[in-house]
Parts: C-alpha cells; sequence; structure tokens
C-alpha cells in the first residue's frame, strides 16, 4: 500500500519586504522558504505507518507542487523516510489557488492509487486548509480534517482517529478508507533526520512531471482550474505596532501606563 | 442568483456563536447584495436551533431533519447543503471559518463550482462582485480576493471577525427533506477537555499569556500571581499546556479557547504561531514582549518590547507591589 503524502514549501517574510511590480504577491527574493511544519507531523505519521507494517508493504510517496527551487522540502521529506518523491511543475500552473493544486495533487493520487493521503491541516504561511480536503472532494472518498490522533492497520476498511476541535473538545470517530486526513501539529513528534539519511536523500531521483504527464488537461490547471483570483495584497496598518524602547524598568512603567489607559 | 445562505453550525445541541457573527455579516452585506438571508440548519431535531438562529436580518430559516445529523459528518452535510444551493441558488453562501468547515467546505464550492475563499475578516461588494479580504504570509499581508467568473461565492469568515447579531426576528420557518448522501465516517464518543475550574479565557476583557519564552515550570507560578495583580486572567500558548505547566483551559489559540471578549492581551515570550493567532489576533491591544525581534506576535501586535520576559515581569511585580 502507499500513503501519499503531499507537501508545500512554505514562505516567511523577512523583516523589510516588498510586493511584486503586479501588487498581487510577495517577491520571493524576501522570502525565507521551508518544509511546512504541518505537513512535517502528516509525513511523520505516514512514515510510523510504514515501520510498524511488514517490511516493505508500505510507500510513502511525498509529491509538492513548483519550481526546481522546491526539491529541498522534498529531499528533507526523503530523509525522514519518504521513499520516493514527485514534483509537478508548470508554467500554466502560476494562477493556481488552493483548489487548482488540489486538483494536480488528486490526479497524482489517481494514477498513484495510495490507501491514504495525509496533509498537513494547513499551511504555516497563508492558512487556508483547503487544500487537503480539496483532494478529498476531488477524489469522492472519505475525509477527516485536524486529525489529532490516528490508529491505521494497512489495509484495514477503516481508520479510527481523533479529531481536534475548537476549545479543546475531541472527537472520536472511525473513517472509511481510503480517505484523505489533514493532519494536526502536536499529533507525534517529527523525527530529526540523520547526516546519513541526508546524504542518502541527497542521491534519491525525484520524479518531475508536468500536468500533461499525469493527465491533466490544460483547462484544469491553473488560473483555468482555480475558484478565487488575488486582486491585491497589501501591508495593513496594524501591522506597524510601535515599540517600546528603554531599560526594562521603563519599558514596565510603559506598559503600566497602558494597563491603565486600556482598562480605565 | 441572490440572496446569502448561512449554515449553521451547532455542537452537541448547542448553536456556536460563530453562526450569530455569519447572521451579523449578513445583516450588513443584504442592503447592497439585496435577496433573502436564510440560514439553513441541518440536524436530527433542528427545532431549537431554528429557533436559536431567528435573529437580525433573517428572512427565512430551513430546516433538514436527518437522523444521520445527530452528530456533524461531513459528507451528510454536503450533500444536504450541496442541494439547497442547487436550489435556491444564492449568490453568497456563508461558514464559519472552523474545524467542522474545513471538511466541508470545499467539497461544497467544488461541487456547485462557486467562488471561494476561507478564514475572510472582510467582505464587500463592489459592483455586484463579492470581494473577501483575509491574512497571508502569517498575517504580515492581508490580501484582496476575487471571484471572476462565479455567480456564487462560498466564504468562511474568521471567528469575532463580525459583530454577532442577537436581536430577536421572526423569519418563516420551512422544513425540507434534503440531499441523499451517504455518512462515511461515524461517531464514537467525545472527549471532553478537562474542567476549566473556573478559568474564563473567552469572557475575560484582559489576558496575560505566556509562551515557550517562560522556559521553565519553576517560573509559571510567578505568572499567575503577576496575572492576578495586574487583574488579568492568566492565558498561554499551546506549548505550555501541552507540557501541562498550565490546564488547557487557559489555552488560547484554535485548540484551545479564543479571547473573544478580551480588549488587552499581552503575550509573554509568545511567537505567534498560527493557531495561536487565530485565538488572540482580533483584540484591539495587543503587547507583545518576546526576545526575538522577528518574532511575527510582534506582526500584529499594537505594542512591542524586545526583550527578556522574566525581566519585564519582575519589574512590573516591583512597581506594582506584587509579591
Amino acid at each position: 500500500m502507499k500513503i501519499l503524502v503531499p507537501v508545500k514549501r512554505v514562505a516567511s517574510l523577512d523583516d523589510e519586504f516588498e510586493l511584486n511590480d503586479d501588487g498581487r504577491d510577495v517577491d520571493p527574493d524576501f522570502c525565507e522558504f521551508d518544509l511546512n511544519e504541518f505537513d512535517e507531523y502528516a509525513l511523520e505519521a505516514a512514515v510510523q505507518i510504514k515501520e510498524a507494517a511488514p517490511e516493505g508493504t508500505v510507500e510513502v510517496v511525498v509529491l509538492t507542487i513548483g519550481p526546481d527551487d522546491a526539491d529541498d522540502v522534498l529531499r528533507k521529506a526523503l530523509a525522514k523516510g519518504a521513499d520516493r518523491a514527485i514534483r509537478v511543475d508548470d508554467a500554466g500552473l502560476e494562477e493556481a489557488d488552493r483548489v487548482a493544486i488540489a486538483r494536480v495533487i488528486a490526479q497524482v493520487a489517481e494514477n498513484e492509487e495510495p490507501g491514504l493521503v495525509l496533509c498537513g491541516a494547513q499551511s504555516a504561511d497563508q492558512g487556508h486548509a483547503q487544500t487537503g480536503m480539496s483532494v478529498a472532494a476531488l477524489l469522492g472518498w472519505a475525509r477527516t480534517a485536524v486529525v489529532s490522533k490516528l490508529d491505521f492497520t494497512p489495509g484495514a476498511a477503516t481508520a479510527q482517529v481523533e479529531r481536534e476541535l475548537e476549545g479543546g473538545l475531541v472527537e472520536r470517530i472511525e473513517v472509511e478508507t481510503p480517505a484523505v486526513l489533514t493532519i494536526q501539529l502536536g499529533i507525534n513528534t517529527p523525527r530529526y533526520a540523520s547526516l546519513r539519511s541526508i546524504k542518502q536523500a541527497n542521491a534519491k531521483p525525484i520524479e518531475c512531471l508536468t500536468p500533461q504527464d499525469i493527465g491533466l488537461a490544460a483547462a484544469e490547471i491553473g488560473g483555468a482550474g482555480a475558484l478565487s483570483r488575488v486582486r491585491r495584497v497589501f501591508v495593513p496598518e496594524r501591522g506597524r505596532g510601535e515599540i517600546i524602547a528603554g531599560t526594562p524598568s521603563q519599558q514596565a512603567a510603559r506598559l503600566l501606563e497602558i494597563i491603565s489607559e486600556v482598562n480605565g | 442568483m441572490s440572496g446569502i445562505l448561512i449554515l449553521a453550525e451547532h455542537r452537541r445541541g448547542t448553536l456556536r456563536d460563530a453562526t450569530l457573527e455569519a447572521i451579523g455579516a449578513a445583516g450588513t452585506l443584504k442592503a447592497v447584495l439585496g435577496g433573502p438571508v436564510t440560514v439553513l440548519v441541518i440536524a436530527a431535531d433542528p427545532a431549537p436551533l431554528a429557533k436559536a438562529v431567528s435573529v437580525g436580518a433573517v428572512d427565512e430559516v430551513i430546516t433538514v431533519a436527518r437522523p444521520d445529523a445527530a452528530t456533524y459528518e461531513p459528507h451528510v452535510y454536503e450533500a444536504v447543503l450541496r442541494s439547497v444551493i442547487a436550489q435556491r441558488l444564492p449568490a453568497l453562501v456563508l461558514m464559519s471559518h472552523s474545524v467542522d468547515s474545513f471538511s466541508l467546505a470545499p467539497a461544497v464550492a467544488i461541487g456547485e463550482g462557486l467562488g471561494f475563499a476561507t478564514d475572510v475578516f472582510g467582505v464587500a461588494v463592489e459592483d455586484g462582485e463579492v470581494v473577501a479580504t483575509r491574512a497571508g504570509y502569517n498575517e504580515k499581508v492581508f490580501v484582496e480576493i476575487d471571484f471572476p467568473g462565479r455567480t456564487g461565492v462560498l466564504l468562511t469568515l474568521r471567528g469575532g471577525a463580525f459583530a454577532p447579531e442577537t436581536a430577536p426576528a421572526s423569519p418563516a420557518v420551512s422544513a425540507l427533506e434534503a440531499g441523499d448522501g451517504k455518512a462515511r465516517s461515524k461517531h464514537l464518543d467525545w472527549r471532553d477537555p478537562p474542567a476549566s475550574g473556573g478559568i474564563d479565557i473567552p469572557g475575560s476583557p484582559f489576558i496575560l499569556s505566556i509562551g515557550r519564552g517562560v522556559g521553565d515550570e519553576a517560573n509559571v507560578a510567578q505568572f499567575l500571581e503577576l496575572a492576578d495583580g495586574l487583574g488579568a486572567t492568566l492565558g498561554c500558548s499551546r506549548p505550555i499546556a501541552d507540557n501541562g505547566w498550565l490546564p488547557k483551559a487557559r489555552q488560547v489559540g484554535q485548540s484551545g479557547q479564543l479571547a473573544a471578549k478580551c480588549n488587552l492581551y499581552i503575550a509573554m515570550g509568545i511567537s505567534g504561531s498560527v493557531q495561536h493567532q487565530w485565538g488572540m489576533k482580533h483584540v484591539e491591544t495587543i503587547v507583545a514582549i518576546n526576545k526575538d525581534p522577528e518574532a511575527s506576535i510582534f506582526t500584529i501586535a499594537r505594542y512591542g518590547i524586545v526583550g527578556d520576559m522574566l525581566e519585564i515581569a519582575e519589574e512590573l511585580r516591583k512597581q506594582k507591589g506584587i509579591q
């Protein structure tokens, strides 16, 4: 059985950053990139299922969508126990939103026929919480979001999961498989990659495919497959707070003033 | 395409506040968007919930009684909601940005071909078209989203971003039989969070919260005293509750509590993950104290102190005369 883990290369912004000329995104030169933290938990969950199963019976496949810079996150995933990596890229994907990205992931899932798709519950940079559940919708599979505990034996018709709700309430449910589950932080402790595994990961091939290679029509990818469009990005006023300078004593005094100003 | 359809969200028989916030948002949008405001209640026993959503600008409540909706099940909800959307063709569908919606909204938007955006805190109508505003890059920028070519739009609304509507109304209530979807997951049981012990994060107007920067469990007790001395409720971020240093009832964030009534939030040693920000970023006055000047909490704070939370706490105690 395969477990497919789609991963995202997320961006964090430098202190100072600029927008692209079209004002619709941040200039990537001002971003640092890393593997989405939520996806690390999803990957760890997949690798733990593999390790609990008889050797050679479960394959963990990681997938990302984007240019060759995104190979970094695939290498990281390979070093943490993924067996195989796929990257899908095409200029036509540029205007994609989460649903359009999900169309690519769902098509790869159709081709790979995994028993589970495990995604991060959301991305740390944009937090849409759409991609994984869009994949489930496109595949027509059973789905559960924000999974905080997962018990699944490869081959079983159901998985027992806990979903973490607002306010710390937990619901225990049984979900049909194949399923798409989105994984919450704290479900496990993602492993560190050893130097040896990093070296091995660097030697592994990454399958680079286009949407056409996987069988997606041009009318389904990028902006054509999207349900939304970014019109404008702007820096909000509130992002420019006042820094209270001075000694700790002066800072505390100002803080006490603020407390009494707000509380009256 | 006209009107606004709101999905009522409820859990264990109680309407969630987010639904009243969606009704509040619909009240202001109705004037520019036109058409009726309709609330859909899907439940095993919808009657009490239909009463609870009869507020504000609501013109109609549609109830769908299904025994398999005794607990939330995304596939059942999807079938019912899609069937009602296909019949009514609303211009705008509103849901809360909640864990339940995460597994429902994408399927409905894709299935019905609706424009789609999540975690929205601003909605405008320009030339008859919906424009949504949300945040990006861990709240450092705001993003305006439009939906070219889409006649209907589905938005999930950020908790606390819209004022709830509670004024009673007398909408028409109609029962529908809708949706033939089959449940594909089965509720087994609930696990309640540990008792709050009288800790009221959602109701507190002033919260002092601590995060990883507290360093050691032994340092936690002094912050209980400090919060007490300042008249604040002590909150915390997820790692502090996960470590068992403070009870879960004090945790602010998506998997903890929403600081719903808070005016002043002091975040000490909290870097500000998206999940933590979910619970507090709406607060009007946020003061962030963190050693790391690049901590994302500073991007949403009105006031920032770059420094050691333990030192600042010590000074606060001294100047306030807290033992």
